[in-house]
């Protein structure tokens, strides 16, 4: 358990000498201030679990201070301390938001008590954030389908390296289900109690991914007005999943690089350097290899992400499974839709099974709810799936790749009068690689 | 400096329950303890506004009398304590250092209305005298009830908790013996 944080403010040396020895052995970590200006100071090394600021002070008083803190931190138990009990400022000081107000002397049972409720409640509300986490994370975990040779030797990875420590990196195409593999590998390790952060490394621009990953100090950069939490931080005592790492930018793989090494950082405009115990899971969709081969990512990232990979089979490589994953999506979107059931026709199963789905899991699950959306039948049937499927299963084997990629584009686009958002969801790609792979083929918004 | 663990009477206490302290104490600590005779003059300390004598400075005036074979001492008083914050406190020590204080002022049954009982107060004494060697020795308040380093702010805390250490500190409190004295035998 971490050691819980008090910052002392008053400008009696001897009350800070006897509250901050009476907080040590209580367990606490201690840092006193003799006034507000040092006190603000001090918060810079924080966060604080509670401040026990005095009312009265030469300089900033306790009221001015605790506004200040609130302003910086609002997560800090306030206790205000006082020689004067007067109602009037009692009654601001709770209306400001402190947790208690307290007389000097204070009777140790009193002051025991008040640390005791708040740590309760700080601690009652850790659990909640972690536990609504939980809650989130248990809600958004699908089972992994499949029986395929392929998909039980991932299987028995998932379980091997479950149970250790060490870095892994799940590597597959859009849509093979790397983020559902990440929770599936955190799941069953032992730090499933606590919370799995996932950071899309690819759609952030690398200046948010900066605040987004190591969290920022009030004032940092415009816009800044509170002390923020990265997800590494977030990540402590859990696992942190970065996907599609393949993207990330030069800088950004130097300020993991020196993360992965120390499990230490530093928030955005901070400079206390703070730890975060956390399970490194990556994925991406690229070929590591010849990225470090081209000098575009780091070979020391490399070598330091690549402890373990779990390598992902395209839907394509696994078609024994496709009746068992549509099965499960009709079932699923049945369910989410307040529908019977249906069966799939022997021909719909005929055209899923020999389809290639260049988007893998992802195209398959949007085919079978658009069936569900718009069949009529009492059976899925061809008709209700999307046309490329048909168009597709013309003598595949005496075409390249390219030249199915190419069509099967054009097709998707076709059906949705050019909408590359739309298109690119049911392809299963962002639109970036979509707009790529449309000047790569010379393909238009109008095809 | 070795590693004796002085005790020293500040105030007068009756022979038989002096002597029958500092073995009761030992047992518990899994330390030897040996009496010493000093003199401090408690009088400077008094503070007449609160009718109490200051704990931290009574500390200092005690470490001032760490004989040169010690590692600590502990010093016991009928005087009631305070700290400049709080009330009142039951004693007070130097966290992970050499000395510790404690007042039996408020561990009797007198101070509550009710008859005198030696041996009651003797019991308190223990656990209170182990309490703040344990934070002399480094150990922080723990918050498993029975165990001796739970924090106690009334009498009734002390009479709950037993004069013995809980596994998790008992093996702190062996482990930090251990690294002083191999420390001192460096």
């Amino acid at each position: 358990m971490r050691k819980r944080k008090i910052l002392i403010v008053d400008d009696e040396l001897s009350v800070r000498q006897s509250l901050g020895e009476w907080f040590r052995e209580d367990g606490f970590e201690v840092e006193t201030a003799p006034d507000g200006t040092s006190a603000l100071m001090k918060m810079e090394t924080g966060p604080y679990d509670i401040a026990v600021i005095d009312l009265k002070m030469p300089g900033m008083d306790g009221i001015t201070l605790q506004k200040r803190i609130r302003e910086i931190d609002k997560s800090s138990a306030i206790v205000i301390l006082t020689a004067y009990a007067s109602v009037e400022t009692a009654v601001e000081a709770l209306k400001l938001g402190a947790y208690d107000y307290v007389t000097k002397p204070v009777d140790p049972d009193d002051l025991s008590n008040l640390v005791r409720n708040i740590l309760r409640q700080q601690e009652l509300s850790e659990e909640n954030v972690r536990l609504k986490e939980k809650v989130s994370e248990l809600s958004l975990s699908a089972p992994i389908i499949g029986n395929s040779l392929k998909m039980r030797r991932v299987l028995e990875l998932i379980n091997t390296v479950a149970e250790t420590d060490s870095t892994v990196v799940i590597l597959g195409e859009s849509g093979t289900g790397k983020e559902l593999i990440a929770r599936a590998i955190h799941g069953k390790s032992k730090r499933r109690f606590f919370p799995i952060v996932a950071v899309n490394c690819g759609s952030i621009p690398e200046t948010l991914l900066e605040s987004e990953l190591f969290g920022h100090e009030k004032g940092a950069f415009t816009g800044a007005q509170y002390r923020r939490k990265g997800k590494i931080e977030l990540a402590d005592g859990g696992s942190l999943f970065l996907d599609e790492i393949g993207d990330v930018s030069p800088k950004m793989q130097i300020d993991l690089l020196r993360v992965l090494e120390t499990r230490r950082f530093t928030r955005l405009g901070g400079n206390q350097e703070i730890s975060s115990d956390f399970r490194l899971i990556c994925a991406t969709n690229k070929n590591l290899d010849k990225l470090v081969e081209d000098g575009v990512f780091r070979e020391d990232l490399f070598y330091r992400i690549n402890v373990f990979s779990v390598p992902l089979p395209p839907l394509r490589e696994r078609s024994d499974d496709i009746p068992l994953l549509a099965r499960h999506f009709v079932e699923k979107y049945a369910r989410a839709m307040g529908k019977l059931t249906k069966e799939i026709s022997p021909e719909a199963a005929a055209l899923l099974v020999s389809y290639r789905w260049p988007g893998n899991v992802r195209e398959l699950q949007n085919a079978i709810e658009r069936a569900m959306v718009i069949g009529r039948e009492p059976q899925i049937v061809p008709a209700d799936l999307p046309l490329r499927l048909e168009a597709n299963n013309s003598d595949p084997n005496e075409r390249t790749l390219s030249a199915l990629e190419k069509d099967h584009i054009e097709g998707v686009l076709r059906e949705h009068d050019g909408n590359v958002t739309q298109a690119a969801r049911v392809l299963g790609i962002d639109r970036g690689t979509l707009y790529n792979k449309m000047r790569k083929y010379g393909i238009g918004r109008e095809a | 400096m070795s590693d004796v663990v002085y005790v020293s009477f500040l105030s007068e206490y009756s022979p038989a329950w002096a002597d029958s302290l500092a073995p009761c104490v030992a047992q518990v600590l899994g330390h030897p303890l040996m009496k010493t005779e000093i003199t401090v003059d408690l009088e400077p300390y008094y503070a007449p506004e609160r009718n109490q004598y200051h704990a931290t400075l009574i500390l200092a005036g005690l470490l001032r009398h760490l004989p040169e074979d010690g590692s600590k001492i502990v010093g016991i008083t009928q005087l009631d304590l305070f700290v400049p914050v709080l009330t009142f406190v039951f004693g007070q020590a130097q966290l992970n250092g050499h000395g510790a204080v404690v007042s039996t002022f408020r561990l009797k049954n007198e101070y509550y209305g009710l008859p005198a009982d030696e041996e009651m107060t003797l019991a308190r004494t223990v656990k209170e005298v182990v309490h703040e060697l344990g934070h002399a020795f480094g150990l922080v308040h723990c918050r498993d009830y029975r165990c001796v380093m739970k924090a106690s702010t009334y009498v009734e805390d002390v009479d709950l908790k037993q004069a013995s250490f809980c596994g998790a500190c008992r093996e702190l409190l062996d482990t930090t013996i251990n690294e002083e004295t191999l420390h001192r035998s460096k």
